[in-house]
């Protein structure tokens, strides 16, 4: 269901095309980058740590390196000393000694499955026989894994040498604290002296992945002119090669990174992990080398996002005014600073209208991979506690969950928690959808043969950014048009860009034939996340194509010999202001490119700040069985406010998508650490993602408040349906058993004991 | 270096006749030896079924079968499936549908689901989700591939 505010408005913008590289994609010919070969191709393997924190006392190479068939064997000792610099990735900063330590251990290993030596072979199975030649003594030390044991005074050191901060202040001597800020504004005690009640609670989650089910790869050529040439899977190629440049210590410009089709990213296909270390194996090789990531590596090696602990405390009046909140937000970063505990405190509080706030974070790192981004990362975590406490309130006060909200919702001018001033949103038309739609209008039923139903309810925020995006559109003699963009298409954007172009130009996105560039074929373009692509690269798309109608404008005066002010462009024609007989469509007029001066190209560049927060509001039935206390998701609808939906139906993909992950994590997914910090279920079968039987239908409902930022009110999609399901499942939970459940995942086990512990 | 075994096999309708190391998987077969990269690998452990191919008539995973066991069999992968110029109804529905996203689990999915038409012809939604309960989508939330089986088993 779509809402009907752009209803009539647009063209194309609306429609639901088939996407352009859909053929090659249900044929089997896309390439992602897996299925790249070169000539000379070698297979590389990386032989990683068993142990979750050790000091490394030696390596010894020289059983491998003998190996009949082994082109190369290298260490941290074959990468260059990498540079204590932070650099902006657009999502997320980078330190480049970090990365570098990331992807080959030096002295320590700090998580199970860092790598301490790669090997390059003529094929797999030798390359993986012989680094399980490589001997690497290890010193094992006491791994900390979870976030409160390593703020305590005694923890285990992850990182000898970090420079820790506490409110701007260094801290004396070693400390696993990276990090602790604070947003304040008002004055909480008053807000907190003013309310009628106070609900506060800890919440604790687990560590989940995005789980992605291409598998990272990389496959490096490093060419006698030092020019380094690297296909992979990522989120953004200038991205790739900024961190690859970083950790090589080579200038930029000699790296080109050509980005294959990615299966899945989330926010996990930011970071280089494979990239730098091809690259090496290939120097030393003198030969292409490919590496490939084990399913078990990705879960122990790549950027999950963090286990956190939380304390949420928020004051209301009896009128269901809320008066002032407090959150003390503590997420663990992995194994080097840099958890998303700042986006968390940009969004808990911010789908409501608060006088007096207060949050705390920390950043803190611990024995496990370093944290990557995982659709909107942090406020899944920060909605489970606020949208917990929330229902708690409207539970204890007599209030419809929707009815507060509306009541307090954020709206254009309200001020942020940490500071900015919300732009035009549609929160509150949001949650008026949601209490239109069909499923809060109709009652939950009771469940038949003794299982008990309930239902719950959740709000999410998040920023969404902007960031830089370039576009070119060359249009060819036979009317269509090619669109380079350095986005890369994840989940479908080259068709949404496609269809901002066809709609500016007035032609069928049919005619539009987009295309991802490299590093080498198009302007600098930051990642495809922060849900930033159809915004800004759609920007992008929609200045380019004004562009192109510029040049045609004064390709047909000077056809007419009129003065370009004299021609105008409506419903993609070309025509006379004074002769209506003088008049020429896209299609026409690109067919005279050649005589009235050459080819016609169409160029911009972007960095356009009015992205607007987007919100979603979900509802969620759940049936639990108490003899087994497995949680059934027998309805589910997303609600969101998405700005301008280009393509409704990719549009409802996230939606539903980003719901169906956001049940995995309330219900299941869980990284589970043995006391030795070890990941202990680092396969898909045991991390257990929902599959196609798990899940009910998705039900979506397309809210459009277009977003005064985008030239066709585009909003970001695809990270805030994320937010609300872990709380709106817990609300549910809550309501089929009346109790609440603030550790996640809410699984069977959890269940059981609650219920027995009632009893 | 290990003897290579001789396989004879018909794959997508057509005669094959290699020599494969007899611990390669038919998945790493398929996409190293024999340049067939639409078949892809997730987890290469049997549970993500994005190596689903067809083997005389059932699906497996392919990375739980070797090489060198397919001689004498019959072997459908996703590049089988469209006909010369003209997807299969399957291939048509889900761009229809919008039925992927990054499209790395999609041949898999495809595999499976034409099994599951070719057996029984107008699944129900809840038979559709368990037979495609082997496959692992984490981009669509699975509502628009069950969707898209259901356009083919209507028009079909």
């Amino acid at each position: 269901m779509v809402t009907d505010t752009t209803k009539g408005k647009y063209n194309v913008i609306g429609t639901r095309p088939i996407r352009h590289d859909g053929y090659d994609k249900v044929t089997g010919r896309a390439i992602y980058g897996a299925d790249i070969t070169l000539p000379g191709l070698l297979q590389g393997a990386i032989l990683r740590s068993p142990h979750a924190h050790a000091r490394i006392k030696s390596i010894d190479t020289s059983a491998a390196a003998a190996m009949p068939g082994v082109h190369a064997v290298i260490t941290h000792t074959d990468f260059p000393a990498a540079e204590d610099t932070l650099v902006d990735l657009g999502e997320g900063a980078v330190n480049f000694r970090y990365a570098s330590n990331n992807v080959m251990a030096g002295d320590k290993v700090l998580y199970r499955g860092h790598p301490v030596a790669a090997v390059a072979a003529v094929d797999k199975n030798t390359a993986l026989e012989a680094a399980s030649l490589i001997k690497v003594e290890y010193e094992v030390l006491k791994p900390v894994t979870k976030v409160m044991d390593a703020m305590k005074p005694g923890a285990p050191i992850v990182l000898e040498d970090l420079e820790g901060q506490d409110l701007g202040e260094k801290i004396d001597g070693q400390t696993n604290q990276a990090n602790h800020f604070r947003h304040e504004f008002g004055d909480v005690d008053k807000g907190f002296a003013q309310a009628d009640l106070v609900i506060e609670h800890e919440y604790d989650t687990a560590m989940v992945h995005q789980g992605y089910i291409e598998p990272h790869n990389a496959t490096a050529t490093w060419d006698e002119d030092d020019r380094i040439t690297v296909w992979t899977s990522t989120q953004g190629a200038f991205a790739a090669r900024r961190q690859i440049a970083g950790v090589l210590r080579v200038p930029d410009s000699q790296v080109k990174v050509i980005p294959l089709e990615i299966g899945g990213g989330f926010g996990g296909k930011i970071p280089t992990y494979l990239e730098p270390v091809a690259a090496i194996l290939a120097r030393k090789s003198g030969r292409p080398v490919k590496l490939l990531m084990e399913r078990t590596s990705v879960f122990e090696s790549t950027g999950p996002t963090p286990g956190s602990w939380m304390h949420v405390k928020v004051g209301v009046k009896n009128d269901g005014t809320i008066t002032a909140a407090t959150a003390d937000l503590r997420f663990d970063a992995g194994a080097y600073p840099g958890s998303p505990v700042g986006a968390a405190a940009m969004c808990v509080f911010s789908a409501y209208d608060i006088p007096n706030t207060r949050i705390d974070g920390y950043d803190i790192v611990v024995n496990k991979p370093k944290t990557a981004a995982y659709r909107a990362p942090g406020a899944t975590h920060a909605a489970f506690a606020m949208e917990t406490v929330v229902d708690e309130i409207c539970e204890k006060i007599g209030m419809d969950p929707l009815e507060f909200r509306i009541q307090n919702a954020a709206k254009e001018g309200t001020r942020r928690a940490d500071g900015p001033i919300h732009p035009k949103i549609g929160a509150i038309e949001t949650h008026q959808a949601a209490m239109q739609s069909d499923h809060w209008k109709t009652p939950l039923e009771n469940a038949p043969d003794g299982k008990l139903r309930g239902r719950g309810v959740a709000t999410g925020y998040w920023f969404n950014i902007g960031l830089k995006s370039v576009v070119t559109i060359a249009v060819n003699e036979d009317g269509t048009v090619a669109l380079t963009e350095g986005s890369t298409d994840i989940g479908g954007s080259r068709a949404s860009i496609a269809m901002m172009a066809a709609e500016v130009l007035g032609i069928p996105v049919e005619d539009v034939r987009p295309h991802v560039a490299d590093t080498e074929g198009i302007g600098y373009t930051d990642v495809t996340g922060g849900s930033r692509t159809t915004y800004a690269t759609g920007y992008a798309a929609h200045d380019a194509a004004q562009d192109v109608v510029t040049q045609l404008l004064e390709r047909a005066a000077k056809l007419w010999d009129v003065e370009p002010d004299e021609v105008e462009f409506s419903n993609g024609s070309y025509q006379s202001k004074s002769d209506p007989e003088l008049r020429l469509s896209h299609k026409e007029l690109s067919s005279k490119l050649g005589s009235t001066g050459g080819p016609v190209v169409g160029t911009a560049s972007v960095d356009p700040e009015g992205a607007g927060g987007a919100y979603s509001t979900q509802i969620a039935d759940v049936e639990i069985d108490p003899e087994t206390g497995k949680t059934d998701v027998i309805r589910f609808t997303v609600v969101q406010d998405v700005g301008t939906a280009i393509h409704p139906a990719y549009v409802e993909g996230q939606m539903q998508g980003a719901a169906a992950q956001g049940i995995g994590w309330a219900l299941n997914e869980e990284y589970f650490f043995n006391d030795d910090g070890q990941m202990v279920n680092s396969s898909f079968l045991d991390y257990r993602m929902p599959t196609s039987y798990d899940l009910p239908e998705i039900e979506t409902i397309i809210v459009e408040v277009p977003n005064p930022g985008h030239p066709f009110g585009v909003r970001g999609v695809g990270e805030v349906p994320i937010v609300p399901p872990v709380a709106a499942i817990a609300n549910a939970i809550h309501d089929a058993l009346g109790i609440r459940f603030r550790e996640t995942p809410i699984n069977p086990g959890r269940i059981r004991a609650a219920l027995e512990a009632k009893e | 270096m290990v003897e290579k075994v001789r396989v004879r096999a018909t794959l997508n309708g057509e005669p094959v006749d290699f020599l494969v190391a007899p611990y390669t998987s038919l998945l790493d077969t398929l996409r190293d030896e024999l340049g067939l990269t639409g078949t892809k690998e997730g987890c290469n452990d049997g549970n993500c079924g994005a190596c689903t191919v067809n083997m005389d008539g059932r699906i497996v995973d392919s990375c739980c079968v070797l090489g060198a066991e397919i001689d004498g069999s019959t072997v459908e992968t996703i590049e089988g499936m469209a006909e010369p110029g003209k997807l299969h109804l399957l291939q048509q529905t889900f761009l229809e549908e919008a039925a992927l996203q990054c499209g790395i689990c999609t041949p898999g999915f495809l595999v499976s689901a034409k099994a599951l038409l070719e057996k029984e012809p107008h699944p129900s939604e809840t038979r559709i989700r368990f037979w495609l309960s082997g496959n692992l989508c984490r981009c669509t939330g699975y509502d628009k591939i069950v969707k898209a089986v259901q356009k083919a088993a209507e028009s079909a």
